[in-house]
């Protein structure tokens, strides 16, 4: 293809591929700080390309694609062209990955110990994890959390985090501008502005975590815990994961491992600062 | 390099993998990604020196074909436990089948949905069976259903509402309005027993079916897997019996598909290296378009030549119904769109 970059996160080599500049130019400056090796094979290909030649300049939208395909997605207009990046990047893993078992969850690590939330999109889990990344937490991903189905641990998948509506100005607020990129306003998801982790959370993101503590947060009630059954937690990681079921029996050793030896518990929470101080008591805890 | 004859030698055993440059190997993983043969190809280099990360990519493919075969066979034995109580038999078809069997194109090889094939008499009961079982239609378009049942060689897909997983019944493999007519109770009543029980065709007739699916039928979408699921399981055929490659030609006559069979042994020659016997081993110029659409891909897995592929489409419909049908057919789709 025309432009293209290559791009680690976690354990997934990306090669990129697009029709304009732009996004790959927008990829370039999110990921500069990330580990680069040019001669490694890529594990996931992913293209951003104009289903008609001439729609690469008249009316430009940027169609996703790359190993994997969802029939019938819509384009995005160009000026979106980093969100269908970010799309398009997520969908490769989450259709293609089959080393570790996915799960759709933010996760932070101290001490070499994993607290892991999973929630539906406005449940608070990225902007948790991105805060929590700023304190004395190593932000380990905002979108998946990889579970080695062998050993039980944690891995990271650090890509840019996924800041939405009210999250950007709480973050900006305390953030070197440096490592915010451009403001997406008015997109599918709403406003979108990504945050470059810190860098020694992009260097340590091979490092395995032991995970410790699960939780299913949910943001804008009063503050409350609610301790979780194994079952239910196991329920609903099935559901937050893309390739449970693909990974058979393993994915099912995986997850029953993950919920027997993991406290888990839901949290409501009205504000951000609410919500981290309960992550911290449940960690106080579970960290025990 | 052309990435696509990079992942066709490898394949063929014609170029060593240690000679690729790692970039190479982007366009190769591309090509066998869209050609849904990404765990053939790492079957096929088990064992050999890889990048590293090739290597672990590959043994991640060879693991979760290895779970999706069995997710594949289970679904046979469901279908079995559907059908038997009501005393229908069923013959599997295509990638079920040839696991099934333990054959050589099996190993890696992408399984999609649940091919079977019955007795035209018992498909009515078969999917009174199924929609009992728990079965459920996927298309609700009436003039797609009617086409179906009325024209097609299968039902119309049904999907398992608790597995969700599609199985696709057939009374025999080919379209009923296509130019040829295979002899479906040949086909049912010679089927042998595999290894795990179930019922497949006999070698000639899965080797038959193979091409005329390849060939006769589709637009050549997935060509590559199938040409290499023919040059395995001939190779094999014919390495257990040496009469095979003439037992293939009456077989091929009985079903009026010699033409095809002929084609895909000489595309797997072109392509896989098969080594072929006397009366097969020939030139026709028409093959080099067939090969074209088979090699027709980027580095980055997109189609090269749209303009071929669509000839390929055009041609497959042309072959399955009469011209006035086609038209009739392709008037209703195009005022659906």
């Amino acid at each position: 293809m025309r432009h293209s970059v290559r791009i680690a996160v976690g354990p997934v080599q990306f090669r990129i591929g697009s029709d304009w500049a732009g996004p790959v130019a927008a990829l370039d400056r999110l990921y500069a700080g990330y580990p680069r090796d040019d001669a490694r094979p890529a594990d996931a290909t992913v293209r951003l390309f104009a289903a008609r030649p001439w729609r690469r300049w008249l009316r430009p939208s940027v169609h996703i694609g790359g190993d994997f395909i969802v029939p019938g997605a819509l384009p995005l207009p160009l000026s979106m062209g980093l969100l269908a990046a970010e799309m398009a990047m997520n969908l490769q893993v989450a259709l293609g990955w089959r080393r570790h078992l996915l799960l759709h969850a933010s996760a932070v690590a101290r001490d070499d110990r994993a607290l892991i939330m999973s929630g539906e999109s406005g449940s608070g889990k990225s902007t948790l994890a991105a805060l929590l990344g700023e304190g004395d937490w190593r932000l380990m991903g905002d979108e998946f959390t990889l579970i080695d189905p062998a050993g039980g641990d944690a891995f990271a998948f650090p890509r840019a985090v996924s800041l939405k509506n009210e999250a950007i100005a709480e973050v900006a607020a305390r953030v070197d501008a440096a490592r915010l990129g451009p403001l997406l306003a008015g997109t599918p998801k709403g406003d979108i502005r990504h945050l470059i982790p810190r860098a020694d959370a992009i260097a340590a993101m091979h490092a395995p975590a032991r995970p410790a503590l699960l939780l299913f947060p949910r943001f804008g009630r009063a503050a409350g815990i609610e301790s979780m059954g194994e079952g239910e937690a196991f329920v609903r990681l099935t559901e937050a994961s893309t390739n449970y079921v693909a990974l058979g029996e393993a994915g099912f050793a995986a997850l029953t491992r993950l919920v027997r030896e993991t406290p888990a518990f839901g949290i409501t929470y009205p504000d951000s600062a609410a919500g981290i101080a309960l992550v911290e008591e449940l960690w106080a805890e579970a960290a025990r | 390099m052309s990435a696509v004859a990079a992942f066709v030698d490898l394949l063929a055993g014609r170029r060593d993998p240690a000679g690729l440059a790692p970039r190479d190997w982007d366009g190769v993983i591309g090509v066998a990604r869209s050609e849904a043969m990404l765990a053939t190809l790492a079957h096929r280099l088990d064992g050999a020196a890889l990048p590293h990360a090739v290597a672990a990519l590959f043994a991640d493919q060879r693991a979760a074909a290895e779970v999706a075969q069995r997710q594949a066979l289970w679904e046979a034995e469901m279908a079995r436990r559907a059908l038997a109580p009501v005393g229908i038999e069923f013959v599997l078809l295509k990638g079920a089948a040839y696991a099934a069997a333990a054959m050589a194109c099996a190993a890696g090889r992408q399984i999609g949905d649940l091919d079977i094939l019955v007795l035209a008499a018992d498909i009515r009961r078969a999917e009174n069976a199924l929609l009992k079982a728990g079965w459920e239609w996927v298309k609700s378009d009436p003039y797609d259903d009617h086409y179906y049942r009325a024209h097609m060689h299968e039902l119309p897909p049904m999907i398992h509402s608790g597995r969700d997983r599609m199985i696709d019944v057939h009374h025999t493999i080919l379209p009923k309005t296509h130019r040829i007519t295979p002899d479906a109770l040949a086909l049912v009543s010679d089927a042998v027993t595999s290894g795990d029980g179930f019922a497949v065709l006999q070698p000639t007739d899965m080797t038959v079916h193979c091409a005329a699916h390849m060939l006769a039928d589709g637009d050549l979408q997935g060509g590559l897997r199938n040409l290499w699921d023919f040059h395995l399981m001939t190779r094999d055929f014919a390495a257990a019996d040496a009469g095979f490659w003439g037992q293939l030609d009456g077989r091929a006559d009985l079903h009026g598909l010699q033409a095809a069979v002929h084609r895909a042994a000489r595309l797997s020659r072109d392509l896989y290296g098969a080594v072929l016997p006397g009366g097969w081993d020939r030139q026709d110029p028409g093959d080099a378009w067939f090969r074209r659409r088979l090699l027709a891909r980027d580095d980055w897995g997109r189609v090269t030549n749209p303009l071929l592929e669509q000839v390929f489409y055009i041609r497959s419909h042309w072959l399955r119904m009469p011209p006035a049908m086609l038209a009739k057919h392709l008037w209703t789709k195009w005022r659906k769109r």
